[in-house]
């Protein structure tokens, strides 16, 4: 199989992710596109890693879910909480840290 | 003539293509929907689908623990955060038309197809023609799997220390900022 197919399906899946993060204003659903690229930088950690032999990539790609578990419990805290405070996830509506 | 058409035709691993072709195209139409859709529930059972197919694609990639630790963790874990995350945050399931910026596809469409164009001109420039070697033989199994984990606890130990703090850390931190008082 040609590397490329792998790395041009990793290259859809980031660039949707990138459309999703700049085009959402729920909270949760810019999570979701985080989660979208994360996938995408998986496979290609994987392919490069069937392509190199070895298993760096493998173990980079195990590291990579873990952290992204992390992430998305931290995140999704902190959603929460500001929710809870405020009644809104809209991203729109958190601008007080603007200059 | 017919000898080099066999080695051609064993070479592009007909079978396998078609497998890829087919996942990647579910994958793509989940990712998309992920983004468009007007239903949060939608998108998120939509990315449980771009996750199980991602899986599938490290199959093809020969490192099967990979792929059964994606199923673990996405879709058994972090899915069931994002629905309760979804649960407890809003009112509204459903249909909801305020889940955009307004005018903000016009903004990220624009940087997401310059994005896809410089990786895929970048991408088909690059590896034009660079084949994954075999068909992954000696790499599945259990043999591989022990290889796999000799390299994390020897020589990727130290991030694999780091890693287990930064899970304590986002296990408190979860348990801090999600708590009632």
């Amino acid at each position: 199989m040609l590397i490329n197919e792998f790395l041009l399906l990793g290259a859809v899946l980031f660039c949707i992710g990138v459309y999703g993060v700049i085009a959402r204003k729920n909270a949760v659903l810019v999570l979701m596109s985080i989660e979208l690229i994360l996938n995408s930088v998986n496979i290609n950690l994987l392919a490069f890693d069937r392509l190199n032999g070895g298993n760096d990539g493998a173990v980079f790609a195990l590291y990579i879910i873990a952290v992204a578990a992390a992430e998305v419990g931290v995140g999704l805290a902190m959603v929460l909480l500001i929710f809870r405070n405020r009644k809104t996830i809209s991203l729109d509506d958190l601008s007080e840290m603007k200059g | 003539m017919l000898l080099s058409a066999v080695t051609i035709a064993t070479d592009i691993e007909v079978a396998q293509t078609i497998g890829f072709g087919i996942i990647a195209a579910m994958m793509i139409a989940g990712a998309l929907n992920v983004v468009i859709s007007k239903n949060v529930v939608h998108a998120a059972l939509s990315l449980v689908m771009v996750m199980a197919g991602a899986s599938a694609q490290y199959l093809l990639l020969a490192a099967e623990f990979v792929a059964v630790t994606q199923v673990l963790v996405y879709i058994g874990a972090v899915m069931v955060l994002f629905l309760f995350g979804v649960m407890l945050t809003r009112a509204k399931l459903g249909r909801d038309t305020d889940l955009n910026n307004e005018k903000g596809w016009m903004l990220a469409l624009p940087i997401a197809l310059l994005l896809l164009g410089v990786m895929s001109f970048v991408l088909i420039k690059g590896f034009d023609d660079t084949r994954i070697s075999g068909s992954g033989e000696g790499k599945i199994g259990g043999a591989a799997n022990v290889l796999l984990s000799d390299r994390i606890f020897s020589t990727y130990a130290l991030p694999f220390w780091a890693l287990s703090f930064v899970l304590l850390a986002a296990v408190i931190g979860g348990i801090v900022l999600a708590r009632k008082d």
